[in-house]
């Protein structure tokens, strides 16, 4: 802190008044010191308009604001991850507190581990196809809302009643996944399950199955859950993008001719990009974790992604330490990612 | 795209009007019944398996097994009962709930301090902080969780409410203080001088003049907060898993699926998921702006 009220002093030099109250005499010093410790409202007078006072307190403001949020985030988030790192290079079964330092062996042992590897090409899959079907979904109907229906003399506008629409699509997105994951077991159920059930009452009855989720099927059942929780999401989140487009914008189109099809991909496409890749590393990020669907949904032994893989060797076979060389893993496919996406997407950012 | 511009275009389009008009009221009309379609369909698929679920709720078992879909005949209110007495669905609710009462606060607490010193205030170290922070978003959570189970165990936190309330503002501090920080940085310096120069402390400033400024902010983070820690699943699957009578809301469903394939009781598990279901499904309806707001708020910017 004495730094602090040093460089303080240097800090207004320029403002002048450089004059005899920057040296610290000795009762200066300890009303600073008495100051600095009782709470505010107790500083007297004589240093409460001391310009290395008010330094002195904000700093003393800054750490005590501070201090809490870093102490939790210290201990909950940093710490663990730091850890992840170190644990990853261990034998540690999570069970007793003694492990052995074993560098790369779980690394290697990963590199050869098949499930691993399914789990992962299942990670892979949702990461990939999740976020495209998801957006375009997204994508389609948000136009369809707000450019939709056309009155009289206005070049876009939006269908009747796309409040109510964005409300019902937006239903999933305010429920757990968890609850989501059991309404979507039940109607992939073989015993009364709806799709069964609807399948044969549409007539294709040879298309039912005993076990979706048991199959390797249960994949796509799982995505197909994904993306119909988060369409809504990105519905409302591309209507609110959309609507920000000047009109004149599409007029302009409109009378260059421009279809409504065209004037997506010349026009609104290109002018939510920002927003649309943004929503595309969040849904990535979404895709990649999956687990309370497959923690749920699939019964044990049946389909694992990777965070799904991590929790059974963490938590059911006591390899913990094996368990975080898997969790690095994930990390590094976020990081690749996330990546890729800052980079393939970048365009100017269109001032409008 | 001046405003001259389109002024001039108006009455060279209002001459032009009636054989457009026709033209246009008719592609109009075609366009119209093409999107509804789609969006009705869409509208079915999002709704269905959540009116299918309550109207199941009021179905007896065998009914639900002999025909997955249908209307109930009579209102079975047993299910209900069922769910809420031998499925804990109510004692489930009350610990979210306490859960959620200490977590939010937190977060909204820690996260406003923390964005207030970060956004306003500049001091070495200001960016390296705002950076530890902020980056906590790009790391997946599971990378932590085998650890963060044994900090917890160690602390002799697992398995309690209070170590799950202090995982939850933890966890929800990254996407909060980025969020806030931004919002902070755009309410105007002036009042903050003006407050300081009349003599109120640096804390009085923030919770008496900034936090009040900042409230839709606020708001919008905090029905984020809200839902986000009210749907937990991954935490407290992890980091709760003592007596299956602490177990929060999602985790109580999940049981209660298992539990009910057993019993083969259907009923009783559309009626608790319904019940689980209904009060955050009324409480969006009603506040549908804020809530799409705040859900879609980090995502805009």
């Amino acid at each position: 802190m004495e730094d602090t009220t040093q460089r303080a002093g240097k800090d207004v030099t320029g403002s002048g008044g450089r004059g005899s109250e920057d040296r610290l005499t000795p009762g200066m010093r300890l009303r600073l010191a008495v100051a600095f410790v009782l709470p505010p409202r107790f500083t007297p007078d004589s240093v409460r308009y001391d310009r290395r006072y008010r330094k002195l307190d904000q700093y003393r403001f800054i750490v005590w604001f501070l201090a809490a949020p870093l102490l939790v985030y210290g201990i909950f988030v940093v710490s663990p991850f730091v850890q992840a790192f170190f644990y990853s290079m261990t034998d540690w079964t999570g069970y007793s507190s003694s492990y052995r330092f074993t560098g790369f062996e779980n690394y290697e042992r990963m590199w050869n581990d098949d499930k691993f590897w399914d789990a992962t090409r299942n990670s892979l899959l949702l990461l990939v196809v999740a976020p495209v079907v998801t957006l375009a979904l997204g994508l389609f109907f948000s136009y369809m809302l707000t450019a939709g229906g056309r009155r009289r003399s206005e070049a876009v506008a939006g269908v009747t009643g796309s409040g109510l629409y964005k409300i019902v699509y937006f239903f999933p997105q305010v429920l757990s996944l968890a609850i989501i994951a059991v309404i979507w077991a039940r109607i992939y159920s073989p015993r009364s399950g709806a799709l069964n059930a609807g399948l044969d009452a549409v007539g294709l009855g040879s298309w039912q199955r005993e076990d979706w989720l048991g199959s390797s099927w249960a994949i796509w059942c799982v995505l197909i859950v994904l993306c119909w929780s988060f369409v809504g999401f990105y519905v409302v989140l591309f209507s609110a993008a959309m609507s920000s487009i000047p009109n004149e914008i599409y007029e302009a189109a409109r009378l260059d001719g421009a279809g409504r099809s065209l004037t997506f991909f010349r026009i609104t496409f290109p002018l939510t990009w920002e927003t649309v890749r943004t929503g595309w590393v969040y849904m990535g990020i979404q895709a990649l974790d999956a687990f309370a669907l497959v923690n749920v949904m699939v019964p044990e032994h049946g389909m694992d992604v990777l965070p799904s893989y991590l929790f059974s060797k963490a938590f059911r076979d006591g390899q913990a330490g094996y368990a975080t060389t898997i969790g690095v893993a994930l990390f590094l496919i976020t990081l690749v990612f996330a990546a890729v996406m800052m980079r393939i997407g970048r365009r100017d950012r269109i001032e409008m | 795209m001046s405003v001259t511009e389109t002024t001039e275009d108006r009455p060279v389009e209002e001459s032009e009007r009636p054989p457009e008009q026709h033209r246009a009221s008719v592609t109009g009309t075609t366009l119209n019944v093409f999107s509804h379609t789609f969006l009705v369909v869409w509208l079915v698929m999002a709704a269905a398996p959540l009116v299918l679920v309550v109207l199941n709720s009021f179905r007896p078992h065998g009914d639900i097994v002999s025909e997955p879909f249908g209307l109930p005949t009579s209102l079975e209110w047993d299910n209900f009962t069922n769910a809420w007495t031998s499925a804990n669905i109510g004692r489930y609710a009350l610990n979210s709930l306490i859960i959620l009462a200490g977590s939010l606060t937190g977060t909204m607490l820690l996260g406003a301090m923390a964005a207030y010193v970060l956004a306003r205030f500049d001091f070495p170290g200001n960016r390296l902080l705002h950076l530890l922070f902020v980056g906590g978003m790009m790391f997946p959570i599971f990378l932590a969780l085998v650890p963060l189970f044994f900090v917890l165990n160690n602390m002799g936190l697992l398995n309690t409410r209070q170590g799950l309330i202090l995982v939850y503002i933890a966890y929800s501090l990254p996407f909060t203080i980025f969020f806030l920080v931004s919002f902070f940085r755009t309410l105007p310096g002036g009042v903050q001088e003006a407050a300081m120069l009349d003599g109120a402390s640096h804390s009085r400033t923030f919770f008496q003049v900034m936090l009040p400024m900042a409230k839709p902010g606020l708001i919008s983070i905090g029905i984020f907060n809200f839902l986000g820690q009210w749907n937990q699943f991954v935490l407290p699957r992890v980091l709760n898993v003592g007596d299956p009578d602490d177990a929060v809301l999602p985790q109580g469903l999940a049981a209660l699926m298992v539990q009910q394939g057993y019993e083969g009781d259907w009923g009783a598990l559309y009626a608790g998921v319904s019940l689980a279901m209904l009060p955050v499904l009324t409480v969006y309806v009603a506040f549908q702006r804020q809530v799409q707001n705040g859900l879609t708020a980090g995502a805009v910017r």
